[in-house]
C-alpha cells in the first residue's frame, strides 16, 4: 500500500513532466506542469510535510494559472490547433539529460547516506514554524529582502518605458 | 519508501527539466524546464529532511527557501520575457541575440 502511495504520484510527476515538452499546445503544457507539481505536493504529504505539501500545491496551481495567461499573451499556437515543434539541439539535450539522470541516480544509490538521527516531530509544521522564528530567522529575513528586490526589479524590467527613459520614450 | 527511491524521483524530475531547459526555443518553455528542475530539488531536500535529520527543521527551511527561489525565478523570467517582447517582439531564445553579447 505504501509502495502504491509512493509510486502513483511519482509516475504522474515524471510522466506529466515529460508531457510538458511533448504536447502540442502551450496551455496543455502548463496544465501538465501543474499536474506534475500537484503530484510532488502529494509526495511531500507522504513525508509528513503537511504544510509544505499544501503550500507547494496551492502555490504551483496559482503560478500555472498565471503562466497560462502569459502563454496566451506571448506564445504562438497556445490552443494547440496545429502540431508544432519548437526545439533546438534535441539530441544533445537528450543525451545530456540522460547522462545527468544516470550520474545523479548513481550518486543516490551508491552513496552510503548517514543513518537517520532523531525522529519526526509530532507536529513538523510547528517545528518549521519555530525554526523560522528562532534559529533560522536570518534565512527568512534574507528571503524576504530577496523577494522585495524581485518585486522592484520585475516591475522595473517589465514596465513600459516612459518619458524618463534615456531615449525619451522613442523606440 | 526509502531515501533512494525519493532521490531517484528527484533525479528524474531534474533530468526531464534539464532536457526542457536545454532543448526548448520558447523562453516560457525554458522557464518550465527550470521549474521542473527546482521541483526535483524540492523532493530531494524534503526527503533528506525526513530520512536523515527529521528532528531539526533545517531541511524544511531549505524546502521553503527553494520554493521562494522558484517564485523569484518565475517573476524575473516573466519580467525579462515581457521586456524582450516589448523591445524586439522576441519570444524565442534563438532570436534574443543580445543575450549572446
Amino acid at each position: 500500500m505504501e509502495g502504491l502511495l509512493f509510486w502513483s504520484p511519482a509516475v504522474v510527476a515524471v510522466g506529466a513532466g515529460i508531457a510538458v515538452f511533448r504536447v502540442d499546445s502551450m496551455a496543455r503544457a502548463t496544465y501538465a506542469l501543474a499536474l506534475s507539481f500537484v503530484a510532488v505536493g502529494l509526495e511531500l504529504l507522504l513525508l509528513d510535510l503537511a504544510y509544505l505539501g499544501v503550500v507547494t500545491v496551492l502555490m504551483m496551481v496559482m503560478e500555472m494559472a498565471i503562466m497560462a495567461v502569459f502563454m496566451i499573451m506571448f506564445m504562438m499556437n497556445s490552443a494547440g490547433l496545429m502540431p508544432m515543434s519548437m526545439v533546438h539541439n534535441r539530441r544533445g539535450a537528450l543525451a545530456l539529460s540522460v547522462g545527468v539522470f544516470l550520474s545523479l541516480a548513481a550518486v543516490a544509490l551508491l552513496t552510503p547516506w548517514p543513518e537517520r538521527r532523531g525522529t519526526v516531530p509530532e507536529d513538523p509544521t510547528r517545528s518549521v514554524g519555530t525554526g523560522v522564528m528562532e534559529t533560522k530567522m536570518l534565512v527568512m529575513m534574507g528571503v524576504g529582502a530577496v523577494l522585495f528586490t524581485t518585486i522592484v526589479a520585475a516591475l522595473v524590467l517589465a514596465a513600459s518605458r516612459s518619458r524618463y527613459d534615456v531615449r525619451g520614450g522613442r523606440r | 519508501m526509502t531515501l533512494d527511491l525519493f532521490l531517484l524521483l528527484a533525479a528524474a524530475l531534474f533530468a526531464v527539466g534539464l532536457y526542457g531547459a536545454l532543448s526548448q526555443q520558447s523562453v516560457v518553455m525554458v522557464m518550465m524546464g527550470l521549474e521542473l528542475m527546482i521541483n526535483g530539488v524540492v523532493v530531494a531536500a524534503a526527503s533528506f529532511w525526513y530520512f536523515v535529520a527529521p528532528a531539526q527543521p533545517d531541511g524544511q527551511v531549505l524546502v521553503l527557501v527553494v520554493i521562494s527561489a522558484m517564485t523569484v525565478e518565475m517573476a524575473m523570467g516573466f519580467a525579462v520575457v515581457t521586456l524582450l517582447f516589448r523591445a524586439k517582439d522576441v519570444d524565442t531564445t534563438d532570436t534574443a541575440a543580445e543575450l549572446k553579447r
